[in-house]
């Protein structure tokens, strides 16, 4: 084994490759291992299944948001389609796995190809669309979409949705908590996997490129619009994945859940876990599921105390409201997100006590 | 054809109402260039004023007007300095995400206080102006909130145009930094045009609730709606804005009465991507020119 490097106070890189490298040290090796085994080796064995739901919805908002996060922090596209993307996913897996009868471990990755297919024609726009235009263009795609969920009633089945009842995987079922657990945080590790070291190759970096000026990155040789398109099938293949692995998990959907309030969760989830941080997106996840099921709670708690029928519908909205407080706290005193936060607090020890 | 003239006429007043409500939208954007997606919230804010004033404290109706009027200016005011000014000069995606947090907040204190129901005013417009066309009838209250509209549109067109706030806020609209070395209190004129912004909103949501009711959920919808109307006429343009307005409420009219009623919600939005991939600025907006 090699010998345990710790970190320099300051920045000593002289190569591309230390500027480059995911761990700096590897402390940062070790405590990742740590992290998995805590993952799927002591959490899912001691967690009661109420936490193992929370932490199964964190897992698969997670890998959406890690997608939207390459589409947006990335390569600088704003999509206010996710919503609808995550949608086509959970709808294409529903229907692959009820009409065709097609196994959960070839209908998810389809319904991630699908929605990938989706998205590059809702991401045709960006060929000449940039900015505001490009949100206001996926805006009205993500109406079109629910339209299409609630009005396409052979395929669809319309406002009754579709059911899907007893997944297996390979002859163990996965109509539990646990098993599926070990379903999702598998696909959401290799999917994050993919994500860090997707933006350290050649594509990461045109990404970036024409996130920060696409004119100059078209000017330097990288075809803009096949990029874009790229990052918006990548992107959509994250969404579409994570909705057929939601399809099966819920198992019945209905056209209600991917609506434009979906949507703007996800971008929530990016914007306060961090933009252009695939972990930060990992924590915004978190952060926006604990915090609405917190205030689920609390509205649930507020109406016991007050206990008539009439308060507990005025109380509700109370939720909302925290929600949007939540958002712009977080874009007015820390635009940087989580991850920032997180970066602070270890740097902080880390240059302690001599803090500059 | 008296079917059709029916359709024509109601399509024209509903695109009369979307004109009236993307207004306020396009001065915000025209001024501080912010994409203001709490816009429906803000239609609704002076709606709900208007009705606690008017219906629920029974004050005379031109008092509480004028209380609502100076509220929602009070209310852009604050709404600018404390949390848009801090955000000048950042991303986009931040602007566009404060402007939905603003809007998530206000529309679950509106939803709070006074509910999902429908809300209606007191009945206080002149009766008996309704004008009979022979085939087509144009019931009263449409005319009445019309001649407001019109009366709003030529008073603030008046401002924008002789008024030397309204010079102010059209120079920094067509050069910031032009305006701000000759001058003028760029940050100021922000300001101003929010507070103008939420009048212009909450005249519009007034004259919304007096035609179709007054609840949350249907103003803060209007808000998406302004969309396929502001990117018709061009973001920019306030002339683009009216004119969009009205075909989109023919559109839509027509689309319902000739199509199908269900397809009705969506077609705005079927119009405004085909827009989008013709003519990218609109009819009447300005072409962005980059330079790297």
């Amino acid at each position: 084994m090699r010998k345990l490097q710790f970190r320099p106070c300051g920045n000593f890189n002289e190569t591309y490759e230390e500027e480059l490298a995911i761990f700096e040290t590897d402390f940062g090796r070790m405590s990742l291992l740590i992290g998995l085994i805590l993952l799927f080796c002591v959490i899912p064995f001691v967690a009661n299944p109420y936490i193992l739901y929370i932490l199964n919805t964190i897992g698969i908002y997670a890998i959406a948001a890690v997608g939207l996060n390459l589409l947006i922090g990335y390569t600088g596209q704003i999509s206010l389609g996710h919503g609808a993307f995550f949608g086509v996913g959970a709808y294409t897996a529903a229907i692959l796995g009820t009409k065709t009868g097609l196994p959960i471990w070839l209908s998810v990755p389809a319904a991630g190809v699908v929605t990938a297919a989706v998205g590059i024609i809702f991401g045709l726009p960006s060929a000449r669309l940039k900015h505001l235009y490009l949100l206001i263009a996926t805006l009205a795609g993500q109406l079109i979409i629910e339209y299409v969920f609630a009005q396409w009633e052979s395929l669809t089945g319309g406002a009754e949705g579709i059911s899907i009842i007893g997944a297996t995987f390979f002859k163990i079922d996965l109509m539990n908590d646990r098993t599926f657990y070990f379903l999702i945080f598998f696909c959401f590790a290799i999917m994050t996997w993919i994500a860090v070291n997707l933006v350290r190759t050649r594509y990461g970096r045109a990404f970036i490129a024409i996130r920060d000026n696409d004119r100059a990155a078209e000017g330097m040789g990288i075809p803009i619009f096949r990029y874009k398109l790229l990052s918006f099938a990548i992107s959509s293949f994250y969404a579409g994945f994570s909705g057929g692995l939601y399809a099966y998990y819920m198992m019945s959907i209905t056209p209600e859940p991917f609506n434009l309030w979906l949507s703007i969760v996800f971008i929530a989830m990016i914007i306060i876990g961090g933009l252009g941080n695939v972990p930060g997106s990992v924590l915004g996840a978190i952060f926006i599921v604990v915090l609405e099921e917190l205030l689920s709670h609390g509205t649930e708690y507020l109406m016991n105390v007050s206990a008539s029928a009439g308060a507990a519908i005025t109380i509700a909205p109370l939720r909302e409201f925290v929600f949007g407080l939540a958002i712009v706290l977080f874009v007015i005193f820390e635009p940087k997100g989580l991850a920032e936060v997180w970066r602070i607090v270890r740097s902080s020890f880390r240059l302690w006590p001599f803090s500059y | 054809m008296e079917f059709f003239l029916q359709l024509l006429v109601n399509g024209i007043s509903l695109g009369f109402l979307y004109a009236l409500s993307a207004l306020g939208f396009v001065m915000i954007f025209k001024s501080s260039s912010v994409l203001n997606l709490a816009h429906g919230e803000l239609l609704a804010i002076g709606a709900f004023l208007f009705l606690t004033l008017s219906t629920w404290a029974q004050l005379p109706i031109l008092l509480s007007f004028a209380l609502t009027l100076v509220g929602t200016f009070l209310l852009g005011f604050i709404i600018e300095r404390f949390f848009l000014r801090p955000l000048i000069g950042e991303d986009l995606i931040q602007v566009i995400m404060l402007t939905l947090g603003i809007g998530i907040m206000f529309k679950g204190l509106l939803l709070f206080i006074f509910g999902g129901d429908i809300h209606e005013y007191r009945p206080f417009l002149p009766e008996g102006l309704s004008i009979d066309l022979g085939l087509v009838r144009i019931p009263s209250i449409n005319v009445s909130t019309f001649i407001i509209g019109i009366i709003f549109l030529i008073i603030f067109g008046f401002f924008f145009k002789y008024s030397a706030q309204g010079i102010y806020m059209r120079s920094v609209a067509d050069n910031q930094s032009a305006a701000l070395s000759l001058g003028v209190h760029v940050r100021r004129v922000f300001a101003l045009s929010w507070a103008i912004a939420f009048i212009v909103a909450a005249m519009s949501g007034i004259v919304l609730g007096i035609i179709n009711g007054i609840n949350v959920h249907y103003l803060s919808n209007i808000g998406l709606k302004v969309f396929p109307v502001v990117i018709l006429g061009g973001l920019d343009s306030i002339g683009g804005a009216i004119l969009g307005g009205l075909i989109i409420g023919l559109v839509e009219t027509f689309t319902g009465g000739y199509i199908s009623t269900s397809l009705r919600e969506i077609i705005p939005y079927i119009v405004l991507v085909i827009i989008l991939m013709v003519k990218p600025y609109g009819l009447f907006g300005l072409v962005e020119i980059e330079r790297v």
